[in-house]
């Protein structure tokens, strides 16, 4: 009897403040072994993260477990007086958050963190738990393995701090160990790194584990079980080798469809024909916040009706491009120019034919728009502003608008607050759209969506393209998209463009020893694939792959 | 590729669709009533406002008056009625001043920001280092007690801390990314300012006027009773008690009902201030409890 978790027929109900209670998990059944890894995938608001939790008998506030058996360690965990259950907690079954710089306090150093569980518990004293701690983070490969524990949260790395939570999770050896999007949030070269070390410790200790992630790629490195969900409901259940090669429901070939060849599976491109003159050029921007210079010399050329695809980890200055382009953040060297003409540095001080023709879509549609304006003005104000729109032709255009996103007219009365993360993303493209521009600058426009929807808006982007000649700068840390989206490549880090070319350049052999880095750390839909990088990354030698 | 289903729009009655908790359904109510006095008062005061209707001051409840007799022999219920209005309309124009100043400043210097904010705030500061009261007496003790010149005193005593939120309410939403987007498309100042960053921050600011209020009501009963808030014969709650204080060693009630009535009306709009923000946040507390 190796059973660690059993959850038979659980129903979660929740509900918006001062409402009714409305299903979001319904009829949910699954086991764990000891030593298995079963993966819940699915969209955002599938209830892969509420399930998650009750396998701590915990509910978020605002919801309630309705109905439902839970079973740890042979025992019904719904059935025991909620302080006990609080004592397993961290003991029997421990818990690593999407966002671990969220989730550690900072004022702490994090040596005590990782420790706290189990001292709570009455394991040990503080000083055997310490050394317990360094033998964690030995196995975790964390860097000064004697003295990370005396650092702050700040000083240490996403994704060194994420592999500390997971060391924090497995500081009282749990019997389960949940795992809640824990990749996420960091880089395709730092995922990479973390993964690994989870995949360790997991194998190592024999523990069971519950990884949620919408992100196939990294389930099918990990997970030995797959359970898809949609609507709080399983949709298939079955071995992660049978869920990727042959998904047999509807959903799941579509999960599996949406996902986009790796970029060197790519097909030979017939080559390009003359590249047409640039609409958008910058040249040799540098750009500084105070005393920090984000982007050093920085040159970028965009050809009427192309797509500039511009990659690199976060911190590299991509984004700080596009607000220097679009004069947002003051440059301190260098020129813009569209179709020729400089551009003054400041938005302010643009001519509104020139601020038209360059529009910028931001990466969190959720903060983008206005909660307190109508889908109708959110859209309306563009065209009034631009194209000085009024009353019925106005509305006419925005209903034209809505329907180019694939969105209903019915939504311009509707307020973002009642659209989800998907239908955001589209009103946000077409209150761009609106200003009928000549570039758009798209700043990581689907990072915050899961795969499908994503996959949804850029279909749309490239639509748009081909109907309306419209050339973007797509800013993406998502290899797959770009490569299969982007014509032009441009490679960032720290500031600098270290690869630059035409997408089938950069992307095929020989390639930058960055760009390599970069395409080798995109997760392969196969399984085995995380063990290959690694020997890979063992052989190669290391001054390359720190670019 | 298909989205979320329609978000089904609730259809409610207004009232309900409010959510009221019975601590904000009692506080509006007496509010309510406070308001509906202040409107019909003179019609429905049994006696005149400086009237004396008794020979016999400070005489008890149910003797001369209803609730009594003053020191002068008026009848305190009548002084109370037409108190209400003089009580509630000052406490009303000086909070509406407190945020004319304090909401455009602090909105000018979170928007404006560098020199105008720095200069600005310095200024607010300084005033916040004095006690309030200290600095309301020495300006009213100056420019003498009319009514305009306590209104304005105590609206620009109170308007540093509503400076102080907005400027704050200014600044978090001014970096949101719409207001970003605003700025990207070219829109002014103004537009910036009344149609992204203010409707966003109508929740806090509705609270805070509440809070304001009660805050007004007391400091201008609070001046009235110093004897330099609104003078006599006019009614006015603050000025009942300080009339009637000596009173209070004869066994006469004349000053502790004006009490207990500044005391219900600025206890009713806390509770309201309080329902609204945590309704604003979420679950009332009540309503969390009720689970």
């Amino acid at each position: 009897m190796n059973t660690i978790l059993t959850i038979k027929n659980l129903r979660v109900e929740g509900r918006p403040p001062g409402g009714a209670y409305v299903p979001i998990v319904r009829d949910v059944s699954l086991s764990v072994k000891k030593g298995e890894v079963l993966a819940l995938i699915g969209e955002s608001g599938s209830g892969k993260s509420t399930i998650s939790l009750t396998a701590m008998g915990f509910a978020r506030p605002g919801c309630r477990i309705a109905k439902g058996e839970v079973w740890l360690n042979g025992r019904d965990i719904m059935q025991i007086p909620p302080a006990e259950r609080h004592a397993l907690r961290g003991d029997e079954v421990s818990y690593v958050a999407q966002s671990a710089a969220a989730s550690f306090n900072p004022a702490l150093r994090i040596g005590r963190q990782v420790i706290e569980a189990p001292l709570w518990h009455g394991r040990a004293d503080a000083s055997s738990l310490t050394q317990q701690a360094k033998t964690l983070y030995r196995k975790l490969d964390l860097p000064n393995p004697d003295t990370i524990g005396d650092r702050f949260p700040h000083q240490v790395s996403g994704g060194q701090l994420q592999r500390l939570m997971a060391a924090m999770a497995m500081s009282c050896s749990p019997d389960l160990l949940i795992l809640d999007e824990p990749t996420t949030a960091l880089d395709v070269t730092t995922q990479v790194e973390v993964l690994k070390a989870f995949k360790g410790i997991i194998h190592d200790q024999g523990t069971a584990a519950i990884y949620v992630t919408h992100d196939l790629a990294v389930v099918a490195q990990v997970a030995d079980r797959i359970l898809v969900l949609k609507n709080g409901e399983i949709v298939e259940e079955g071995a992660t080798e049978q869920i990727l090669h042959e998904p047999q429901h509807d959903y799941t070939k579509t999960l599996m469809a949406a996902v986009r060849p790796a970029p060197h599976l790519l097909p030979q491109p017939a080559p390009a024909a003359e590249t047409p003159p640039p609409v958008l050029s910058a040249r040799n921007v540098t750009a500084a916040y105070g005393a920090v210079t984000i982007l050093h010399d920085v040159s970028v050329d965009v050809p009427k009706g192309s797509v500039v695809g511009v990659i690199g980890e976060s911190g590299s200055g991509k984004s700080t491009l596009a607000r220097v382009i679009a004069g947002l953040t003051p440059l301190k060297k260098g020129t813009v120019t569209l179709e020729g003409q400089t551009l003054p540095h400041n938005v302010k001080d643009r001519g509104r034919q020139t601020l038209q023709d360059c529009q910028i879509v931001f990466q969190m549609a959720d903060t983008a728009l206005n909660p307190r304006q109508r889908i109708r003005d959110i859209l309306g104000r563009p065209l009034e502003f631009y194209k000085g729109l009024k009353g019925q032709k106005r509305s006419e255009r925005i209903a034209e608008l809505l329907e180019l996103v694939d969105l209903p007219p019915s939504f311009a009365s509707r307020y973002p607050g009642e659209l989800s993360g998907g239908q955001k993303q589209r009103v946000n493209l077409a209150r761009a759209l609106a200003a009928e521009p000549k570039v758009i600058l798209c700043d990581e426009v689907t990072s915050a969506l899961d795969t499908v929807v994503a996959a949804g808006v850029i279909e749309l982007l490239k639509s748009l393209r081909d109907r309306l000649g419209i050339s973007y700068i797509f800013i993406s840390h998502d290899l797959s998209t770009i490569a299969d989206f982007a014509d032009q490549i441009v490679v960032m880090q720290e500031g600098r463009v270290v690869d630059q070319g035409p997408a089938e350049q950069v992307f095929r052999p020989p390639y930058h020893p960055y760009t390599k880095l970069l395409l080798t750390s995109v997760p392969k839909m196969r399984q085995g694939w995380l063990e290959e990088v690694q020997a890979g990354r063992d052989a190669t030698p290391s001054h390359l792959v720190q670019g | 590729m298909s989205d979320t289903p329609d978000v089904s729009i609730q259809q409610t009655s207004t009232l309900s669709r409010l959510r009221l908790t019975w601590t904000a359904a009692i506080a509006g109510f007496i509010l309510l009533i406070w308001i509906l006095l202040a409107v019909v008062g003179p019609w429905i005061a049994p006696h005149g406002e400086a009237e004396i209707i008794s020979p016999q001051t400070f005489a008890p409840i149910g003797e001369g008056g209803i609730l009594g007799t003053d020191k002068l022999g008026r009848d305190v219920l009548s002084r109370l009625i037409y108190g209400v209005r003089t009580t509630l309309s000052l406490a009303l124009i000086t909070t509406i001043i407190t945020f004319v100043f304090g909401v455009a400043l602090g909105f000018a210097a979170a928007i404006l920001k560098g020199g105008f904010d720095i200069v600005v705030s310095r200024i607010v500061e300084a005033f916040m280092a004095f006690p309030s009261t200290m600095l309301a007496l020495v300006v009213i003790g100056a420019f003498g007690t009319s009514q305009t010149v306590l209104v304005l005193t105590v609206g620009l005593v109170m308007s540093t801390s509503v400076f102080r939120v907005s400027r704050a309410l200014g600044y978090d939403i001014g970096v949101m990314d719409f207001v970003e987007a605003a700025r990207a498309r070219g829109e002014g100042t103004w537009w910036i300012l009344t149609r992204e960053i203010l409707p966003n921050c109508m929740a806090p600011l509705i609270a805070e006027f509440g809070l304001r209020f009660t805050f007004s009501i007391l400091f201008l009963s609070g001046l009235s009773f110093l004897g330099l808030g609104v003078q006599e014969p006019a009614a006015d709650w603050g000025l009942m008690v300080q009339e009637n204080v000596g009173g209070l060693f004869l066994g006469s009630s004349a000053a502790l009902i004006p009490a207990a009535c500044i005391a219900s009306l600025t206890v009713s709009m806390n509770l309201l201030v309080d329902w609204f923000q945590q309704r604003q946040q979420g679950e009332t507390v009540l309503e969390k409890i009720d689970e």
